[in-house]
């Protein structure tokens, strides 16, 4: 499969997806589909035919597993937490706490307890699930078509599924919080009366500002995406080098991308307690 | 790079995660955070105020010391003072007893030597007349006499 460096990258960029093909359809293989039926693609054509109904597998599965990896050992810390000296790994997650509990206190400032384990459940979620991208571009995926899947891609950053899927549920409760503590009224009245607060140029100020609203979730879904997928793909390239070639670029890039993936959660964590903050505050 | 119902998928996902974080990671571990920062405010407080308490403990331990000093250097004088009342007293009562007793004795010789004196004098009377009438050899009539004995033992 993998012959030429070009389909090597694409490779290496196609999920598992799992699917619903319709009948008639002409796989891969030249073999045709008897009746209407979920399947696995078995290429990027087919993996595209499948259209909206179908599920990355990997993706899916690997954000779950580093989402109950985050939950289990937090919970595992909160269940044996104590008030007097902290152990390691209780150490570990109260300066994480404090370290989200701090950014939290200076970007948001009305009331909500939700905020704050929102935001630690961001930040440490994307943190982990960016960081599979350290793991060697070939291992998982080798081991996988050892049993007999052939497409596997184990960071779900690299998949705007799952960065798209964050950024429509941040979003989701920016409108919510909005339409909660302003009112039906007073989230139009926002939309309508700004930034230009005259009766006249209302409609001006609709297109402007639910652009602005429509706007937040993809520069949050696309930032992350974008840089992790570009990071991904440096490491697919550094991949094609020869052999004893590889560390010399791999190694630093490594440890360029140690600095980004924090810096890439922390973004994506800011921003989201930003667009919730001004949710909650009366804009002028 | 398809967009299908990973999205969604992924949506709630994430929504679980965060609920469970809200309901079960994030209240006992702030709650803990929380407990430990107030044991700490308190401890430290309570150094403060343990110091102050040995401050006072001190100073008050300082007055006590003083006021017992006073109150012995107070109670050793007193005890002097009786001490001295005491022997002056008894060397006065002795003195009395000394002089009733020298007085006594004084008037018991006294007596005695009146006793003594009128018992010479009876006898120096009977002496003498027995003398006289031995040396008279002859019965002297005491009556007629007796005038001039009695002057004789006054004038003895």
């Amino acid at each position: 499969m993998a012959d030429t460096p070009v389909e090597y990258i694409k490779h290496h960029l196609q999920n598992l997806t799992y699917g619903k093909l319709e009948a008639g359809y002409e796989r891969f293989d030249g073999s045709v589909m008897s009746e209407t039926g979920w399947t696995f693609a078995r290429s990027a054509q087919e993996a595209a035919d499948m259209g909206f109904m179908a599920v990355h597998v990997d993706t899916l599965g690997w954000s779950i597993a580093m989402g109950v990896l985050f939950l289990g050992l937090f919970r595992f810390v909160a269940k044996r937490v104590t008030t007097g000296v902290p152990g390691g790994l209780q150490n570990m997650v109260e300066i994480s706490f404090e370290f989200i509990e701090s950014i939290v206190r200076d970007g948001f400032h009305a009331r909500n307890p939700i905020i704050a384990p929102l935001s630690l459940t961001l930040f440490v979620w994307i943190l982990l699930m960016s960081a599979l991208d350290l793991v060697p571009v070939d291992f998982i995926p080798t081991l996988a078509q050892a049993m007999g899947l052939e497409y596997f891609k184990i960071v779900p950053s690299v998949d705007p599924n799952a960065t798209f899927g964050i950024s429509i549920g941040v979003f989701a409760l920016t409108i919510f919080y909005s339409l909660k503590v302003k009112g039906a009224f007073g989230f139009a009245k926002e939309l309508g009366m700004n930034p230009f607060n005259h009766w006249a140029l209302i409609p001006v100020n609709l297109v402007l500002e639910i652009l602005v609203q429509i706007v937040r979730p993809f520069s949050l879904a696309l930032r992350l995406f974008g840089n992790i997928y570009a990071s991904e793909v440096v490491f697919i390239l550094i991949a094609l080098l020869p052999l004893w070639a590889q560390w010399t670029l791999s190694v630093p890039w490594a440890i360029f991308h140690l600095l980004i993936i924090p810096l890439q959660a922390f973004i994506f964590t800011m921003l989201t307690i930003v667009y919730l903050a001004q949710a909650h505050e009366e804009q002028h | 790079m398809n967009i299908n119902l990973t999205l969604i998928g992924q949506s709630i996902a994430f929504a679980i995660f965060v609920w469970f974080c809200v309901k079960y990671v994030w209240p006992p571990i702030t709650a803990a955070m929380e407990a430990r920062q107030k044991k700490i405010a308190d401890g430290l407080s309570a150094a403060d105020r343990a110091s102050l308490d040995l401050e006072l403990a001190q100073d008050n331990a300082a007055k006590k010391m003083q006021e017992a000093k006073e109150e012995a250097a107070a109670l050793i004088d007193q005890a002097n003072k009786r001490a001295a009342q005491i022997v002056e007293a008894s060397k006065d009562d002795a003195r009395k007893e000394g002089d009733k007793l020298l007085e006594q004795a004084r008037a018991e010789i006294q007596q005695e030597r009146v006793q003594a004196r009128d018992a010479l004098r009876a006898e120096v009377a009977t002496l003498a007349v027995a003398g006289a009438e031995k040396i008279l050899e002859t019965s002297v009539d005491a009556k007629a006499h007796s005038e001039m004995l009695d002057k004789l033992a006054a004038q003895l």
